[in-house]
């Protein structure tokens, strides 16, 4: 038993060494971490200049509800009649009846504001998150639709299962203090 | 007339530049009855103080899980902590932020490439590590939900013979090392990509993760916890500091009778059994295999490098730039017509290929590093083991294995020793209550 003994105690000797390296190296790479790089967290955001619009938001997210939903810029918007990313591309009339409506899911709500202007808002609770609607705006219209990862809904995972299948390498991290990317007005010209 | 400004705009539209970049078809109104225009909503995350509590609770998770496993022994407690760290960090938080991934968070981080560790990501790295350096595998035993969903859905564990285990517990050390060359690269976080329980935590996701999952704890039915002995990279690191750990787990409170009642009671195969009187013979030949794996050691990881650096350009292919790069390049000279969504949205942004393609060898070559490295870990690796096996350490007592010990305590109450701890504890406490 005694050799026994004896090596157990070599063997502790050495694992207390081991450890003491091991603690060091935890040390130094807590430093290194914490040091290195922006010292902010951040979120996954879509840079709404670089999306084209293919419609992988509305099905990758890992929420059965995409945290990606069409945000509206009204600042750049026309208020046009025949607005193009809430109209079908050869509408029967200008009215909200459904089979007009590009929105799958017609959450977005037009009402008149005055002649012959429109507002158009996003029910986030309806919207998919499938870009239709950006579409028509980016093609046809000002481009004050686009999409954006909704932070209240993002659970922010590790790597973003849409950023990964993005083609249009849109999503990126961003500081968690300025979580928005939003388009903001086109200078004229 | 409504209509003319979209008719003369689309007749306009094959004249303008290719890129349709936002611009100012309609000029926004100017509204003459006072109408005040709503502002962009940008609702904000809920909570950034729930990364600190997720913390507390796993600092405070972790070291209760030690108490149970070191002081009380006790499996009831245990398993009644890994059913909480299920309910807790499997399906309140839903598996993220978790201690698997976060290898790849700090992987890319130490890259340097300007991305940030969190300050949880970071406790959820070292916590459970800082751990298993003093107290073994405690983490495993009752605060990791992949760990706790296996071992709750375990039912019949069959023996798995030493061979397979041995040679399926090498994966795990090869995924640790592709998962932290992919995120170091910048690619893919393919622990979370491929992380078998995430979807049942979630309660949704793709049919082929939920089919993964099932397969998993149906596995894990007959196979005690299959993820963390043959898969889990985490554990790989757990199991080396453990090697050094200041205590251990040991199945008997305070000595082994060798009863050999212990011997079928661990579902994860990590008892071992005294080893019988070496013979002499038996030594020098062992002493010979051991001599040649070590001249070996070398000649695997000089193999494995090299076949890491050729297939460095295969696995650079799971980065999205390269992969564009690739793409628009084909079609540029040629060797490839049509678009993919990912070269014409690279076109659309109206970037010079040029940027494009140098990023993407510079990836490349990052890659082919990278890859070189992977073989080295993978040849040492493996070199490792087989001289580990040739090396016959003298064992006295029936020992959980520190490596493999998932510190679950299912062979505490095997122990005829445990039995008689008990009485005299009972003993003590009724003494105490009577005066
Ligand atoms: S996946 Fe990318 S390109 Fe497609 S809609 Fe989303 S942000 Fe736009
Ligand atoms: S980070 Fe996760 S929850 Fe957020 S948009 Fe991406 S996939 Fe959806
Ligand atoms: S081996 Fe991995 S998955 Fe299993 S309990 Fe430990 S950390 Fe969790």
């Amino acid at each position: 038993m005694a050799e026994g003994e004896n090596s157990k105690g070599r063997r502790e000797f050495i694992n207390g060494g081991l450890r003491g390296a091991m603690l060091m190296g935890f040390g130094a790479l807590t430093g290194l971490l914490l040091d290195r790089g922006q010292a902010e967290d951040t979120v996954w955001q879509i840079d709404p200049d670089l999306c084209t619009q293919c419609g992988n938001c509305a099905t990758y997210c890992v929420l059965e509800q995409s945290a990606v939903k069409c945000v509206h810029a009204y600042v750049m918007c026309g208020y046009c009649d025949l607005c193009t990313s809430y109209f079908e591309p050869q509408p029967n009339a200008l009215n909200t009846g459904a089979e007009n409506q590009l929105c799958p899911t017609g959450a977005i709500r037009r009402t008149f504001v005055e002649d012959p202007y429109y507002q158009y808002t996003i029910d986030e609770s309806l919207c998919i998150g499938c870009a239709k609607c950006v579409k028509g705006c980016t093609t046809f219209g000002n481009g004050s639709m686009f999409l954006q990862v909704r932070h209240d809904r993002c659970l922010n995972c590790n790597e973003c299962s849409i950023a990964k299948v993005c083609p249009s390498r849109a999503f990126r991290r961003v500081p968690a203090s300025q979580p928005y990317l939003l388009k903001v007005k086109p200078h004229a010209g | 007339m409504r209509f003319v400004p979209v008719v003369a705009f689309l007749l306009l539209l094959p004249l303008l530049p290719g890129s349709a970049l936002a611009s100012e078809r309609f000029p926004p109104p100017d509204f003459e009855t006072g109408y005040k225009q709503p502002q962009t909503i940008t609702p904000h995350a809920r909570w950034p103080v729930l990364e600190y509590l997720d913390v507390f609770v796993l600092a405070g998770a972790l070291g209760l899980s030690a108490y149970l496993v070191m002081k009380k022994r006790s499996r009831r407690g245990i398993a009644a902590l890994s059913i909480f760290s299920l309910a807790y960090f499997g399906f309140y938080r839903q598996g993220c932020v978790c201690a698997i991934g976060s290898i790849q968070n700090v992987a890319l981080g130490l890259m340097g490439s300007g991305y940030h560790v969190p300050f949880s990501v970071v406790a959820f790295f070292l916590l459970p590590l800082l751990f298993a350096l003093f107290f073994g595998r405690t983490f495993c035993a009752a605060v990791c939900p992949h760990g706790a969903i296996q071992d709750v859905v375990l039912l019949r564990p069959l023996r798995v013979p030493g061979w397979l285990e041995h040679t399926l517990g090498l994966l795990a050390y090869i995924y640790l090392g592709a998962a932290v060359v992919f995120a170091a690269t910048g690619s893919a976080f393919i622990l979370c990509e491929y992380d078998p329980f995430i979807a049942l935590f979630r309660l949704t996701g793709s049919f082929e993760m939920v089919t993964l999952g099932v397969c998993f704890l149906v596995i894990a039915l007959f196979v005690g916890r299959p993820y963390c002995r043959f898969l889990c990279p985490y554990g790989v690191l757990l199991g080396l500091l453990s090697r050094v750990s200041k205590y251990r787990v040991t199945i008997y409170p305070d000595k082994c009778i060798k009863c050999r009642l212990c011997e079928d009671s661990c579902p994860y195969g990590a008892i071992r059994e005294p080893t019988p009187e070496p013979v002499a013979v038996g030594r020098a030949a062992g002493r010979k295999t051991l001599l040649l794996f070590m001249a070996l050691l070398p000649v695997l990881i000089a193999i494995f490098s090299w076949m890491g650096v050729g297939i460095g350009p295969s696995l650079a292919r799971s980065n999205a730039t390269v992969r564009v790069a690739e793409r628009v390049w084909r079609e540029d000279t040629g060797k490839a017509s049509g678009t993919t969504k990912a070269s014409s949205a690279f076109r659309y942004t109206g970037q010079p290929p040029q940027k494009l393609y140098k990023e993407a060898l510079q990836i490349g070559r990052r890659f082919r590093t990278a890859g070189g490295l992977f073989g080295a870990w993978v040849g040492l690796v493996i070199g490792l083991k087989l001289i580990a096996l040739s090396v016959k350490r003298r064992r006295f007592e029936y020992e959980a294995d520190r490596a493999a010990c998932v510190a679950c305590g299912r062979c505490y109450p095997y122990c005829p020793e445990e039995h008689v701890r008990l009485k005299a504890l009972a003993e003590i406490m009724a003494k105490e209550a009577v005066t």
